[in-house]
C-alpha cells in the first residue's frame, strides 16, 4: 500500500482551474520532485495534501485514511504531515529552541524536558547545536530554513513536504540546505519537494513529476525525464533549463 | 586606476584636511541656525504672554482662575479625589484590555459554529464605539441601578468603572483586531500545518505577536483613559473632578478647576514620555 496516493486531484481558485485531475502515488521512503513552470500548481498541490487548502473534487489517502474526507479532523491529520516553506517563517518572538518544541508539546504531549532533548539533538546532528537559543532573526536565511526543516520533523511526520526550500536564498547557503536534505533521505523519509534546482532534483529524486498549466503531463526517474522526455512540453521545459545551465 | 593594480586598503582613517573644514562650516552653520531659532521662539512666547496679561480681562481672570490661596485651600480634597481617579483607572485598565481581547478574538472565529459569538462582538463593538462615553457613564450610572437586579452594585464608582470597561473595551477590541490581522497569514499557515488548533496557534503564535505590534496605540489609550476617569464625576462620586466642583460652587471661584487639571498632568505626562520611549523602541527594533 503506497504511504500517500492522490487521484483525480481538482482545485479551482476564482474561476481557475489550478490542479486538474492529478493522479499520483507516493510509497514509503520515496523522494518525488515536481518540476514546472511557476503556476504550474506544485505548491497548490503540496498545500492540498496537508489540508491548508480544500480540494475541490478528489481524494488523498495517507496510509490508508482518506483525508479528504469530510468527516476528518485536519489538525489531526497535519500532525503526520510536515510541510517546509519558501519562506520558512519561523516564529520570530520565540528563540529556535522554543520553534522547535512548540508543537511536540502542544500538539504531541511530549514533555517539556524530553521535547527539549530531542530538539537539542536534531539542532546537534544538523549543524545548528550553537544557535538553540537565539532568535530567528539572528540567523542566516540558511540556518532559518534549516531550523524549519528541523521544526517540521521534531514532530516526527510520516511525509515531508518541502516548498521550494531554496529558492529564497543565495547561492552560497542553498548548499546547506540541500545537505540536510540529502541526509533525511538516507534517513529513509518519505519526501515531495517542488524545486528549482534541477541538479540536485536528478541527484536525490526517485521520481520526478513534471506539472504543466495544472495537469500531470509526464512522470519518470530522473533519467527518463531529463535525458529523453516523452511530451514535446516537457522536453521544451527540460531545454529551457539547461539553457538556463541550470542542469 | 588599472584592473591589475592591488587596491590600496587604508590602515586606519584620518580625517582629510577637506572633511576638518567641512565640519567647521557645518558646526558654524548649525550653531548659528539655533541661536537664531532659539532667540526667535524666546521672542514670540514673551509676546504672547505679554499680549495675555495686557488684555482687558485679564486680572479678572487672574484672581478668578489663578488664585493661590483658594488653591492651596482646595489641594487637599481635590488630592484625595484623584487617588479615587487613581483607583478607578488601575482597575478599569486590566479589565479592559480582557475585554478588548476577548472581543477581538471572538470576531477573529471563522467556524459556522461560532456565528452567535461573532455577532454579538460586532454588535457591542457597533454599540459602544458609536456612543459618546459621557452618555455610556449616564446610562449605566442611572440605567443599570434602576433595573433592580439582584447583585448590582450601587457604589457609583464601581458604575463608573463598569462604563468605562464597556465603552474603552469596544476601542481596544479594535486595535487588538488590528493588530492580530497584522501578523502576517504565513504564520499561522505555519502553526496550523504544525498541527496546532485555531485556538493553540492564536494563543501561541499570533497573540503574542499582535500584542507586541500593537503597544504604542494601547497606550495612546491608557493616557486617554486617565483623563477619561473624569467623566465618572457627571455620576456623583467624589473624584477630582467632582471635589473641585464642590470648592467652586461654594466659593465662585475656578481655581480648584486648575489644581485638579494640574493633578492630571502630572499624571499623563510620565505615562506619555514612556509610550513616545517604547514606540521609538519598537521602530528601531524593526529598522534593524
Amino acid at each position: 500500500m503506497s504511504l500517500l496516493t492522490i487521484e483525480g486531484l481538482w482545485k479551482n481558485y476564482q474561476g481557475h482551474n489550478v490542479l486538474r485531475g492529478i493522479d499520483l502515488e507516493v510509497e514509503s521512503h520515496e523522494v518525488v520532485c515536481l518540476i514546472g513552470a511557476s503556476g504550474s500548481g506544485k505548491s497548490t498541490l503540496l498545500r492540498c495534501v496537508n489540508l491548508l487548502e480544500t480540494a475541490d473534487d478528489g481524494t488523498i489517502t495517507l496510509d490508508g485514511e482518506e483525508i479528504t474526507d469530510a468527516r476528518v479532523d485536519p489538525d489531526d491529520v497535519r500532525k503526520r504531515i510536515g510541510i517546509v516553506f519558501q519562506a520558512f517563517n519561523l516564529f520570530p518572538h520565540m528563540s529556535v529552541l522554543d520553534n522547535i518544541t512548540l508543537a511536540p508539546r502542544k500538539v504531541h504531549k511530549v514533555s517539556g524536558k524530553e521535547a527539549e532533548a530531542q530538539a537539542r539533538d536534531l539542532l546537534d546532528r544538523f549543524g545548528l547545536g550553537d544557535k538553540a537559543d537565539a532568535y530567528p532573526d539572528q540567523l542566516s536565511g540558511g540556518q532559518q530554513q534549516r531550523a524549519a526543516i528541523i521544526r517540521a520533523l521534531a514532530t516526527r511526520p510520516r511525509l515531508m513536504l518541502l516548498d521550494e526550500v531554496t529558492s529564497a536564498l543565495d547561492p552560497a547557503l542553498v548548499k546547506e540546505v540541500l545537505g540536510i536534505i540529502r541526509e533525511l533521505k538516507e534517513g529513509g523519509m518519505t519526501m515531495v519537494l517542488t524545486t528549482h534546482e534541477m541538479g540536485f532534483c536528478r541527484e536525490i529524486a526517485d521520481t520526478v513529476c513534471f506539472l504543466d498549466g495544472g495537469v500531470l503531463l509526464e512522470r519518470g526517474t530522473p533519467e527518463q525525464i531529463f535525458t529523453d522526455p516523452r511530451e514535446p512540453r516537457t522536453r521544451e521545459f527540460v531545454q529551457n533549463v539547461i539553457d538556463a545551465r541550470r542542469l | 586606476m588599472k584592473n591589475d593594480e592591488r587596491l590600496r586598503v587604508p590602515a586606519d582613517w584620518e580625517k582629510s584636511e577637506r572633511q576638518l573644514e567641512r565640519e567647521r562650516l557645518r558646526r558654524r552653520s548649525s550653531i548659528r541656525s539655533g541661536s537664531v531659532a532659539t532667540a526667535s521662539t524666546i521672542l514670540v512666547v514673551v509676546l504672547l504672554l505679554w499680549l495675555f496679561t495686557t488684555s482687558p480681562g485679564w486680572p479678572r481672570v487672574r484672581e478668578t482662575f489663578f488664585d493661590l490661596d483658594q488653591f492651596t485651600g482646595a489641594l487637599p480634597d481635590v488630592l484625595s479625589g484623584f487617588l479615587l481617579n487613581v483607583k478607578i483607572f488601575l482597575i478599569a485598565e486590566p479589565l479592559i484590555l480582557i475585554v478588548g481581547l476577548l472581543v477581538a478574538l471572538a470576531r477573529n472565529l471563522t467556524a459556522p459554529v461560532f456565528f452567535p459569538l461573532r455577532a454579538l462582538a460586532v454588535i457591542y463593538t457597533d454599540i459602544f464605539r458609536g456612543v459618546p462615553t459621557i452618555l455610556i457613564i449616564y446610562l449605566v450610572g442611572f440605567g443599570l441601578p434602576a433595573l433592580g437586579l439582584q447583585g448590582t452594585p450601587t457604589d457609583l464608582a464601581t458604575l463608573g468603572i463598569i462604563a468605562l470597561t464597556l465603552s474603552y473595551g469596544a476601542y481596544v477590541a479594535e486595535v487588538f483586531r488590528a493588530g492580530i490581522e497584522s501578523v502576517h497569514p504565513s504564520q499561522r499557515a505555519a502553526a496550523r500545518s504544525l498541527g496546532l488548533s485555531h485556538g493553540q496557534t492564536m494563543r501561541h503564535v499570533v497573540v503574542p505577536q499582535a500584542v507586541r505590534r500593537v503597544v504604542p496605540p494601547l497606550l495612546n489609550d491608557f493616557v486617554s483613559l486617565q483623563k477619561d476617569t473624569a467623566l465618572v464625576a457627571t455620576i456623583g462620586p467624589l473624584e477630582a473632578l467632582r471635589q473641585a466642583q464642590i470648592h467652586v460652587a461654594s466659593t465662585f471661584n475656578y481655581t480648584p478647576y486648575l489644581a485638579a487639571a494640574l493633578l492630571f498632568i502630572l499624571l499623563t505626562i510620565p505615562m506619555a514620555r514612556f509610550t513616545d520611549y517604547l514606540a521609538a523602541r519598537s521602530q528601531r527594533r524593526r529598522g534593524q
